[in-house]
């Protein structure tokens, strides 16, 4: 695989005008919110930077993720990644397959060793040995292991891998874990999402090639321009939830007004992710735009933190589970009903020993 | 002979206990706590939807306004209580100090627990807290307080962003306990402990008034514990 040429090269061969080029740095650069002199550094490093191989693992997981990246909103931006990046393994996309697919890990490690980007779809399950993810023969964790110890950044691709997700919900048969219980030496950046925007996607190559450095992670290790706000807080609703207009059940009034979600269990208020900014299929929509509450897929343990339509959310501990309101109005109510039989015992024990004491000064007197 | 001969014995009937700023502190912090928990509620389960357009209304952003705003007053006053605990009297450093040690503070605890239990026929007297008044103070307005604080300033730097001091301050929370929604609902469980805690602070503080042999409810008033008896 030939992995010298500049980003550039691999566009002009792939029949991309310069005018085309050029908007997709523009676009790009938007899109990372960058300032406009950015696009110009954009273009610049496309046209002389060498290609940067990028191996793209898959372990337990449905390939969304990958499917979100192929259909990147600008018709450019996809194929200029491919490109970009030069993807040297991705199961999903590469034309070899076999052992033929497999050696290409090997090569890329020796070659490559140090300067490689690992991007990562999917998590390893740690139980049963490994076995519930075969991949050529072996546990999916070995291979990540290997391939991790020689690479330059790890890219966690998706919820699966950044938190775990639904292989790793409640009760977790195969013990899938994140990829960050697994690589310890090694920076993640965490793109989650189930799946992750595939601007948001793009997007974080763009600028790791582009600057040659990590973007900015948050506390979580999610890069703090498309991950540093809440849906709630750019969401097109939200003058509706400030004015106290909710949806307050499908197909009510205030469904069809666009009123806020919040009601509904909308989980807009909880998760950090760029859906109400970016939107989906080239802009066209997001959850709450199409009349359903955010569920929070890019947040973490979302397939466990109660129903999706509620807000007030069960609280799942010790085995129990209960809704803070349910009881804490039932914990009010017992207290209440014991405070006024104790008041009760209290004004009776008080007229007996009253009683008592006079009888004794009767008695007295 | 003392020169005090023929002078009656003064029995010590009246203490001054709780200083004005205590005082000033106790119904500010009840009047935030009640705000808080009504506008919390509010926050968590909003008022019917109004009618009409976004713009005529400000609803949800005035309860959330208010719950802020008192959250503010809450952790003001938390801090300025911790400093009178260091300049005031004895009894202003009770809120955040337990005798966990004394075993003594362990057999008055059983003696009121009992005396609510009606198997005393009376109460010990105490100038500051009893035992077990002294506990719940500690557990839930400092401990509990403390937690209140920290998971709501955690949700609250939520919206002012991230490098905001509510951020740098309490921003760490949200991974710690796990995710958005997780403390979120802890910082409502953590209402409904007060809101408990509230109900039985009001019953106790009005029997004791009545039924022990010391004042509560004037104390909080004018700060002078008055004794109605002069036995130990």
């Amino acid at each position: 695989m030939a992995t010298t040429d500049t980003f550039y090269e691999a566009m002009r061969r792939q029949g991309i005008s310069r005018r085309g080029f050029l908007q997709f740095c523009t676009i790009t650069a938007a899109t990372l919110g960058l300032a406009p002199g950015f696009a110009g550094r954009i273009a610049e490093a496309m046209e002389t930077k060498p290609r940067i191989p990028v191996l793209w693992l898959h372990g337990l997981e449905c390939t969304c993720c990958s499917e979100s990246f192929i259909r990147s909103a600008h018709p450019l931006a996809s194929d200029v990644v491919l490109s970009m990046i030069s993807l040297d393994y991705n199961d999903t996309l590469m034309a070899a397959a076999g052992h033929q697919a497999e050696a290409i890990l090997d090569e890329i490690r020796h070659q490559y060793k140090g300067r490689y980007i690992l991007a990562v779809e999917g998590n390893p399950p740690l139980g049963q040995d490994g076995m519930s993810c075969i991949i050529g023969g072996r546990p999916f964790l070995d291979q990540l292991r290997e391939v991790a110890a020689d690479c330059q950044a790890v890219i966690a691709w998706g919820t699966c891998a950044s938190w775990g997700c639904v292989q790793a919900a409640h009760p977790n048969p195969t013990q899938a874990v994140s990829i960050d219980k697994v690589i310890h030496d090694k920076p993640i950046i965490k793109v989650p999402g189930c799946p992750p925007i595939a601007e948001v996607m793009t997007g974080v190559i763009a600028y790791m090639l582009t600057f040659e450095r990590l973007p900015e992670l948050d506390r979580q290790g999610r890069p703090k321009m498309f991950y540093g706000q809440r849906i709630h807080d750019k969401c097109y609703r939200r003058p509706h939830f400030d004015a106290g207009q909710f949806v307050e059940s499908w197909d009510d009034e205030g469904a069809r007004k666009g009123y806020c979600l919040y009601k509904m269990g909308c989980k807009g208020p909880t998760t950090y992710n760029a859906c109400s900014t970016v939107r989906w299929n080239d802009g066209v929509s997001f959850p709450i735009q199409s009349g359903h509450g955010c569920i929070g897929c890019s947040e973490k343990d979302f397939w466990d933190k109660g129903s999706f339509y509620d807000h007030v959310t069960d609280t799942r501990v010790f085995g129990i589970e209960a809704n803070a309101d349910a009881v804490g109005i039932a914990a009010a109510g017992t207290v209440g009903a014991a405070i006024t039989a104790h008041a009760a015992a209290s004004a009776v024990h008080r007229i007996k020993q009253r009683a008592g004491a006079q009888h004794t000064e009767d008695g007295q007197a | 002979m003392s020169m005090y001969t023929g002078v009656p014995t003064v029995k010590r009937t009246a203490v001054y206990v709780y200083q004005t700023p205590v005082r000033i502190w106790h119904w500010v912090n009840a009047l935030a706590i009640t705000v808080l928990a009504i506008t919390g509620y509010l926050i968590g389960s909003p008022l019917p939807s109004l009618p009409g357009e976004a713009s005529d209304h400000y609803l949800m952003g005035n309860i959330r306004f208010l719950h802020f705003a008192a959250g503010y007053v809450f952790l003001v006053g938390f801090l300025f209580r911790l400093y009178w605990a260091v300049v005031g009297n004895r009894y202003s450093r009770q809120l955040f100090t337990l005798p966990f040690w004394r075993r003594g503070f362990w057999s008055e605890l059983v003696h009121e627990l009992r005396w609510y239990a009606f198997q005393e026929p009376e109460p010990r007297k105490y100038v500051g807290h009893n035992p077990l008044a002294h506990l719940f103070m500690v557990v839930i307005i400092t401990v509990g307080g403390l937690v209140m604080m920290v998971t709501g300033f955690a949700l609250y730097s939520e919206q002012t962003g991230l490098g905001s001091w509510q951020d740098e301050l309490f921003g760490w929370v949200i991974p710690a306990v796990g995710q958005s929604q997780d403390v979120r609902m802890w910082h409502h469980w953590g209402m409904w402990v007060i809101v408990v805690f509230v109900m039985l602070h009001v019953y106790t503080a009005i029997r004791e008034d009545i039924m022990s042999r010391q004042s509560l409810i004037s104390t909080m008033i004018s700060g002078w514990r008055m004794f109605k008896d002069d036995r130990p």
